[in-house]
């Protein structure tokens, strides 16, 4: 039997700022339809990784590649039309549309060409696609307000769902649960796992909240001074006497 | 009646009563009140560039002149006017892709100046480039247009040709702005580090938004050469430009409808002041601009989403 071949590998990415190794030699790999956890003290380098494989930075060395395809250094334009989405460590909304228009330019710049999208409809054949988000994220009192006038969870929500709007095929998620009242974050790890089931996608968080994350990724990585320090079940990384020494020190 | 259909109910009892109403107006009101919608086609197009897409913009007084002159120059040697118009547009389209590459580099305050020695650059060829332009003597008899053989020589045929195509320019731009094209324009706007990681294409829709914008004040140009008859760089100058920008500000950036009202208030108001021979408004005349600037300075404070937010302010306040 054969292995399911990587969504995502990450070979040996290394990102430095002068003497400082934000990130020095991390490699994973993301199979299809897996959650996969990064966790680790600030300043670890999660982050910085998050970047490096998104774009947003270009890496020292090392390569990124997804599908099979080499896309190190990439821009985020052209990840979003591989299909990879992400959220960012703060919020990322369009605060003057409304969040049904939030929704739909999450997903409009996919379908047809631009000169098409001129002439097509004024919700570029995403209604109702937008309509499902909002009724599965719970927005559709506020569904006609402007997205900035909205509240930090209500944004929050917003913004990991505009992730999801296009039906990516791998999404980045940088810390989903900050600034998040606890009511919120286990509504935030039951759509997760319901977006994993239904889309199939995969995805990679990163998260300080250990309870989200040990609940909701099968497989975690532990990042300490830009190296991967322990990664595994997320019990076993949890207990490894190297990571409680990283959170806690001796 | 549901509320976008009684918006479009009381636009065209608008667009009517104007229609109508300019046969009983004074030739110099008719005269004034065709400038002011020349001026909102280059508005208009400024608030798409600054507005829906947050490019700014100090040179929008510059496609208004590059459109004028390149109407006045066709006119004269015989060009009709229905080809002038795509002419002076593309060219000005053209011209703002060019603009729009400055504004991919550079924001806020450093776009405004990249625009606005543009905008210098282009006052100083209409002034020196005598040959082309006139200098500052400037381009005379331009004439009015005669389309399918119907004249708009005289004032008020002139008025409600540049009110008809002002309607059918302001609904071209309703389009667009309705369009998913309109809400990647507001996304480039509100976040476009965001709206790039979500597939749009941050190059093209700001080029894009300063040539529509161009495109739109460069037939502002055309309509102005043929009103006015007489040009020169003077109404070109970069201290236009502030007064474009001045009107989608007031009115309302990012809101369709707010260059009217802004180029209403900026173009309209002190020309009615001025000739206005009422005793009451004698007072105004004189000091309207102290009146003005202490608005305009009260309006940023109070109300920095223009005049026709004010709108918005009374729904909330009656729904809450």
């Amino acid at each position: 039997m054969t292995a399911t071949p990587s969504l995502l590998d990450v070979k040996d990415i290394r990102k430095a700022y002068g003497a400082i190794r934000a990130v020095d030699g991390v490699s994973f790999s993301v199979r299809p339809g897996e959650i996969v956890g990064v966790i680790g003290p600030n300043g670890s380098g999660k982050t910085t990784l998050f970047n490096s494989i998104l774009g947003q930075i270009r890496p020292t060395s090392g390569s990124v590649e997804f599908s099979g395809e080499d896309i190190t250094g990439m821009s985020p334009l052209e990840l979003a039309r591989r299909g990879i989405g992400r959220t960012f460590q703060t919020l990322q909304v369009f605060g003057g549309l409304s969040v049904r228009d939030n929704l739909i330019a999450a997903a409009q710049e996919f379908s047809g060409t631009m000169p098409g999208r001129l002439f097509a409809k004024p919700d570029a054949g995403l209604g109702q696609r937008a309509d499902e988000m909002i009724e599965l994220f719970r927005l559709k009192h506020v569904a006609h307000l402007p997205a900035g006038s909205l509240s930090y969870g209500q944004q929050k929500l917003i913004d990991i769902a505009m992730a999801f709007m296009a039906a990516p095929r791998l999404v980045l998620l940088d810390e989903p649960c900050a600034g998040v009242n606890p009511g919120l974050v286990d509504q935030l790890r039951e759509l997760l796992v319901q977006l994993n089931r239904t889309q199939g996608g995969s995805f990679v968080v990163i998260e300080h909240n250990m309870g989200f994350i040990m609940r909701l990724c099968p497989h975690v990585i532990c990042m300490v001074e830009g190296k991967v320090l322990a990664e595994g079940k997320p019990a076993a990384v949890q207990s490894n006497p190297a990571v409680l020494e990283a959170y806690l020190g001796n | 009646m549901s509320a976008p259909a009684r918006r479009a109910a009381m636009l065209v009892a608008i667009v009517a009563a104007l229609a109508i109403g300019a046969a009983f107006l004074k030739r110099s009101d008719v005269y004034l009140l065709t400038l002011t919608m020349v001026y909102l086609m280059a508005t208009f197009g400024l608030n798409l560039t600054v507005g829906y897409a947050g490019q700014m913009s100090l040179g929008q007084a510059a496609f208004f002149g590059i459109g004028a002159y390149v109407a006045a120059i066709a006119l004269k040697a015989g060009v009709p006017f229905l080809a002038v118009m795509p002419i002076a547009a593309v060219a000005c389209f053209v011209i703002g892709l060019a603009l729009g590459f400055p504004a991919l580099r550079v924001q806020h305050h450093y776009l405004a100046f990249a625009t606005l020695g543009f905008n210098v650059l282009v006052y100083l060829i209409l002034r020196n480039e005598e040959q082309v332009t006139g200098g500052t003597y400037g381009i005379s008899a331009i004439p009015r247009p005669t389309i399918l053989g119907v004249s708009f020589e005289g004032h008020l045929a002139y008025f409600h040709f540049t009110l008809a195509s002002l309607v059918a320019l302001g609904a071209l731009l309703w389009w667009l702005l309705r369009s998913p094209w309109g809400r990647a324009f507001a996304a480039l706007r509100d976040n476009p580090i965001r709206a790039e990681s979500l597939g749009v294409n941050i190059t093209a829709y700001t080029l894009l938004a300063f040539a529509i914008g161009a495109a739109c004040a460069g037939v502002g140009g055309v309509y102005y050469a043929s009103l006015v008859e007489f040009i020169e760089p003077g109404p070109f100058h970069f201290s236009t430009s502030l007064m474009m920008l001045l009107a989608v500000i007031i009115g309302g950036s990012g809101r369709f409808y707010g260059p009217v009202v802004g180029t209403i208030i900026i173009i309209l108001l002190p020309e009615l002041l001025r000739g206005s021979s009422h005793e009451a408004l004698k007072f105004m005349q004189k000091w309207y601009l102290v009146f003005f600037g202490l608005a305009v300075v009260a309006l940023m404070v109070w109300l920095p989403g223009g005049i026709v937010s004010l709108a918005d302010r009374f729904r909330r306040r009656s729904t809450s």
